[in-house]
C-alpha cells in the first residue's frame, strides 16, 4: 500500500512520468504481480498433474477388475458321483464335498476335446480342468444342493476361468511367463485362444466383484466387495443415526444456549482439538472401551460405527456451528420480537436456515468417515470375512469388512492378480465418496440462502 | 420431529438388541500373516463343505495373535492363533494368568524361506557362510575380527557374481526373521569361526550367558545400508526388487512359488528350495508352522472341532491338497496330529 500512495502523490517527483509509459517502480509492482500468478499456475499445474498421475494410475491397474473371463459349459451331474444310491436323499447328497465335483469339471472337459479344433496336444482334461477357478466345483455343489432334482441331467454352467487365464487376456500373463510359473502352462494358454475362437471363453462385466465375498488366496478371480461394500454401509448408518442427533444438539446448545464463560471456552477449544486427533486413537479407544470393557463382538460394524462416530463429532460439531453463526441475528431478533421463546426462534427459523449447512457438513464428515482405515485395524475389521452380515440390526453385530480395509487387505496378498482387484476396490471407493461430495455441493446449491 | 422420533427409536433398537446380542455362531482366528493365506484357503473351503458359518481370520503377526488368544475365555476372544513360530513361555504365563489353562498345539507343515532375486539378473549359489560375510557388522579376516569390509557377492566368495551387496530381510517384529537369524546368520557364523571368536570375548557368568551373548553377536548386522530392513510384507519387497534389480530379497516358499515369473530363487548349500527339498530336510532354512486352540472354546463355539479336524485332514494339508498347492510344505507326521487333534490333547509345559 505504500507503494501505491507513494507512486500516486502528484508533485512528488519531476512531472515527466507519463501515464502511458511505465516508470520503474510500476514495472517492478506488475512484475510481482505477474510473477504471483505464474506461481499460483505453477502451483494449479502441479496438483492436476499429481491427481491426473493418481487417478489414471488407478484407473489403468484397476479397470481391468471390473471384466472377467468366463469359460460356459456343460456339465453331466453324474448320479453315480454326486448320488451314488440314487435316492435323492439331500443329505446323502451334501455329504459329497466340492472334491468329489472337480472331476465332473474334468469330464466337460473331455467332451470339450472332441469337437473339432479344440485340444492341445500334451494337455489332459485333468491339467486343462485347472482354467476353472477353484471356485467352480463350489458353484457347482451349491447349484446340485438348491436343485437336487437336475442330478442325472446336463445342464449348461458358466464357471469363472482361473486368475491366470484372465490375467492372459488382461496382459498380465504371457506365453514366456507361463513356462516359468507353476499355476499356468502354454498349454493351457494355446487351447484358451481355441476355446475363445469357439465362444465357450468370453470376457465379460464382472457384477461378481461389486456383490462377491471375499475369496482366499488361491482364487482371486472370485473376490469381490460385497461384504465390504455392505460392511461400510452398515457403519455409514450407525454413524449417521449418531453423529447427526448428537453432532447438532451440541453444537446448537453451545451456539444458542450456553452462557459464554470459561467452561465453554475450554469445551469449545477441545472440540477443536478432538477434530485433529489422529485417527488412530479412536481405534485403540474403541478397543479398549467397546470391545474389552463393553464386551462387543470384534470385527461387528456396530464397534466400527463407534469409532467412527467419535472421529466424526468434531467435524461435524465444527460445521453445524459454522452455518448457525452464518444465520444472521436479525433472524433471531424478529422471532423474538414478535413473542417467540428461544427455543421456538431457534427450531422454526434458525435452525432449517442452517439445514443445508449442516447437511453438507454431516455428508463430509460422513465421506471422511467411509474412507477411514487406521481405527478400523485395531478393532478387528481387517479380518478375511466371508459371510453376507444379516439384516439391520442384527447386522450389525455379525462379522464384516470394510471397503478401505479391504484395500489395504488385498495389497498385502501374493498373487498379482489381487493388485488389480485392490486398485479396481479403490475405483469403487472414489465412486463413493465423489457421490457423497456431488450430493453435498448439489444440497447447498438449491438450498443454501445468502444474505 | 419426526426424525428425532426416527433416530431415538433406531438407537432403542440398537441398544437392546446389543444386550440380546446372540452367542457367536463362527470361529474367530488372528495371528501370522505367514499362516493367514493357509487359514483362508481353509476356512474357505471349511464354509463351502459343511452346515457352519465361514470362520472369520484376522492377520496381525503372530506375536499379536498368541496374545489376543490369551486374553481369557469368552465369547469375545479369539478361539485359535496362528502363530510361525513356537508359542514362548512368557505366552503361556500369560494365557494362565488369564484363566487360559489348556492350549492345544498343531503343527500342520512347513514353511520354506528362500533367497530370491529379479528374474533378468545372475543367479546365485549361497552358503550361510556367504550371508554372514555379507550382512555382518565384523567378520573375520586373517583370523581376526574386524568391521566388514566386503563390498560385492564376490569379495565374501570368489564363486558368486562381482554384484554390489543389497539385501532385503524381514523386520526384526517378523517371524521369518528369526529363522533368518538363526539358520543362516548363526550358521554362517559357526561356519567362518567368527562364533568361537565371540565366545572367547564374550562376558558372562555361566556358559549358558557366554553362549547366548556370542549368538547376539552374530545377529548383529553392518549399519551401511547394505542390509535393509522390510517391515511391510513380501509384496514390498518384490516392489523393493522391482526397483533394484541388484538386491537379493528374502521371501516365503510359498510367496515365490505364487512370483515364478518374476523371481529367480538362489540355492542355499547347493539345494534348490521346493516343498520336496524343504519336507526332506535337505533345504536348512526352513520352520514348523503351527496353531494354537484354546481348548475352553471346544464344544462352545459351534464348529469348532470340526474346522481344526478338517484344516489337518488329508483333504486340505496332505500332499496333494490345496495347501501343499500354494506353497506348504506337508507334515510328514501329519497322521499323528489328525490323531492328536481328533483326541483333543493339550500342549504340554514347553521343553
Amino acid at each position: 500500500m505504500t507503494d501505491a500512495t507513494s507512486s500516486n502523490v502528484p508533485g512528488e517527483r519531476s512531472g515527466k512520468t507519463s501515464l502511458y509509459a511505465q516508470d520503474a517502480r510500476t514495472k517492478r509492482r506488475n512484475a510481482a504481480e505477474a510473477r504471483f500468478r505464474a506461481y499460483g499456475i505453477a502451483a494449479i499445474v502441479v496438483a492436476i498433474l499429481a491427481l491426473i498421475g493418481l487417478v489414471s494410475s488407478i484407473l489403468y491397474n484397476g479397470s481391468s477388475a471390473f471384466r472377467q473371463t468366463f469359460i460356459t459349459m456343460d456339465i453331466y451331474l453324474d448320479p453315480a458321483k454326486l448320488d451314488k444310491d440314487g435316492s435323492g436323499d439331500i443329505e446323502k447328497i451334501a455329504k459329497v464335498s466340492t472334491f468329489g465335483y472337480a472331476p465332473l469339471i474334468a469330464k466337460a472337459f473331455e467332451a470339450e476335446f472332441e469337437k473339432p479344433g479344440i485340444g492341445v496336444e500334451g494337455l489332459t482334461a485333468k491339467k486343462a480342468a485347472k482354467m476353472i477357478s477353484k471356485e467352480g466345483p463350489a458353484d457347482l455343489r451349491r447349484f446340485v444342493l438348491a436343485n437336487p432334482d437336475k442330478i442325472g441331467e446336463t445342464v449348461t454352467f458358466k464357471f469363472l476361468a482361473s486368475g491366470r487365464i484372465d490375467g492372459y487376456y488382461k496382459g498380465r500373463v504371457t506365453a514366456e511367463t507361463a513356462k516359468l510359473d507353476k499355476n499356468v502352462s502354454p498349454e493351457q494358454l494355446l487351447l484358451a485362444d481355441q476355446l475363445k475362437e469357439a465362444g465357450v471363453l468370453k470376457t465379460t462385466f464382472n457384477f461378481g466383484f461389486l456383490t462377491n465375498a471375499d475369496a482366499s488366496e488361491n482364487r482371486p478371480e472370485a473376490a469381490g466387495l460385497g461384504v465390504a461394500i455392505l460392511g461400510s454401509f452398515y457403519m455409514m448408518l450407525v454413524v449417521l443415526c449418531l453423529t447427526l442427533p448428537i453432532g447438532v444438539a451440541a453444537s446448537i446448545y453451545l451456539e444458542e444456549f450456553a452462557p459464554k464463560n470459561w467452561i465453554t471456552d475450554i469445551v469449545e477449544v477441545n472440540i477443536s482439538n478432538l477434530a485433529a486427533v489422529p485417527s488412530i486413537v479412536f481405534g485403540i479407544l474403541g478397543l479398549a472401551i467397546f470391545i474389552n470393557f463393553m464386551g462387543l463382538p470384534q470385527s461387528a460394524p456396530i464397534v466400527g460405527g463407534l469409532v467412527l462416530t467419535l472421529m466424526t463429532l468434531p467435524t461435524i460439531i465444527i460445521a453445524t456451528r459454522a452455518s448457525l453463526k452464518a444465520v444472521p441475528p436479525s433472524i433471531r431478533d424478529a422471532a423474538l420480537g414478535v413473542g417467540a421463546s428461544k427455543m421456538q426462534a431457534v427450531f422454526h427459523h434458525v435452525l432449517p436456515l442452517a439445514a443445508p449447512g449442516i447437511l453438507t457438513g454431516t455428508i463430509i464428515g460422513l465421506a471422511q468417515a467411509l474412507g477411514e482405515t487406521a481405527p478400523l485395524l485395531l478393532i478387528g475389521m481387517v479380518a478375511f470375512v466371508r459371510e453376507y452380515p444379516a439384516g439391520p440390526p442384527e447386522g450389525f453385530f455379525d462379522p464384516a469388512a470394510a471397503l478401505p480395509v479391504q484395500v489395504y487387505n488385498w495389497t498385502q496378498r501374493a498373487d498379482p492378480a489381487f493388485v488389480e482387484r485392490a486398485s479396481g476396490a479403490i475405483i469403487v471407493l472414489l465412486v463413493f465418496l465423489l457421490a457423497m461430495n456431488a450430493i453435498a455441493i448439489i444440497l447447498r446449491r438449491r438450498f443454501e440462502r445468502r444474505w | 420431529m419426526s426424525f428425532v422420533k426416527l433416530t431415538a427409536s433406531a438407537l432403542a433398537i440398537a441398544a437392546v438388541s446389543a444386550t440380546t446380542a446372540s452367542a457367536r455362531d463362527q470361529v474367530q482366528i488372528a495371528g501370522s500373516s505367514t499362516v493367514l493365506p493357509y487359514a483362508t484357503i481353509v476356512a474357505e473351503a471349511f464354509g463351502e463343505n459343511f452346515d457352519f458359518p465361514t470362520p472369520v481370520v484376522e492377520g496381525g503377526g503372530s506375536g499379536a495373535g498368541r496374545k489376543k488368544m490369551c486374553e481369557g475365555v469368552g465369547e469375545n476372544t479369539i478361539d485359535i492363533a496362528n502363530s510361525s513360530s513356537r508359542i514362548k513361555q512368557s505366552d503361556i504365563d500369560l494365557c494362565g494368568s488369564n484363566g487360559v489353562s489348556e492350549i492345544m498345539e498343531v503343527r500342520f507343515g512347513y514353511d520354506g524361506i528362500v533367497f530370491a532375486s529379479d528374474i533378468n539378473g545372475p543367479s546365485f549359489a549361497f552358503t550361510p557362510a556367504d550371508w554372514f560375510n555379507a550382512l555382518a557388522k565384523e567378520v573375520v579376516v586373517d583370523g581376526k575380527l574386524v568391521a566388514n569390509p566386503n563390498k560385492s557377492w564376490a569379495d565374501t566368495n570368489g564363486s558368486l557374481p562381482a554384484q554390489d551387496i543389497l539385501a532385503f530381510i524381514p523386520g526384526t517384529k517378523h517371524g521369518t526373521r528369526e529363522v533368518f537369524d538363526k539358520k543362516v546368520l548363526e550358521a554362517g557364523c559357526k561356519a567362518t569361526g567368527a562364533y568361537d571368536i565371540f565366545l572367547a570375548a564374550a562376558e558372562g557368568e555361566t556358559d549358558k550367558k557366554k553362549k547366548k551373548a556370542a549368538k547376539k553377536a552374530c545377529h548383529a548386522l553392518r549399519t551401511d545400508g547394505v542390509s535393509v530392513d522390510i517391515d511391510g510384507d513380501y509384496t514390498e519387497t518384490l516392489a523393493r526388487l522391482a526397483a533394484n534389480s541388484n538386491a537379493i530379497g528374502v521371501f516365503g516358499l510359498s510367496f515365490y512359488q505364487n512370483n515364478t515369473d518374476k523371481l529367480v530363487v538362489a540355492t542355499m548349500d547347493g539345494v534348490t528350495p521346493s516343498t520336496e527339498t524343504v519336507a526332506s530336510g535337505e533345504y536348512p532354512v526352513s520352520r514348523p508352522l503351527f496353531f494354537y486352540v484354546k481348548k475352553a472354546h471346544l464344544g462352545v463355539i459351534p464348529g469348532l472341532q470340526e474346522y481344526i479336524d478338517f484344516f489337518v485332514s488329508d483333504d486340505m494339508a496332505g500332499p496333494d491338497g490345496p495347501l501343499a498347492e500354494y506353497g506348504l510344505v506337508s507334515d510328514p507326521e501329519l497322521a499323528k496330529t489328525q490323531e492328536m487333534v481328533a483326541a483333543g490333547v493339550a500342549m504340554g509345559p514347553l521343553n
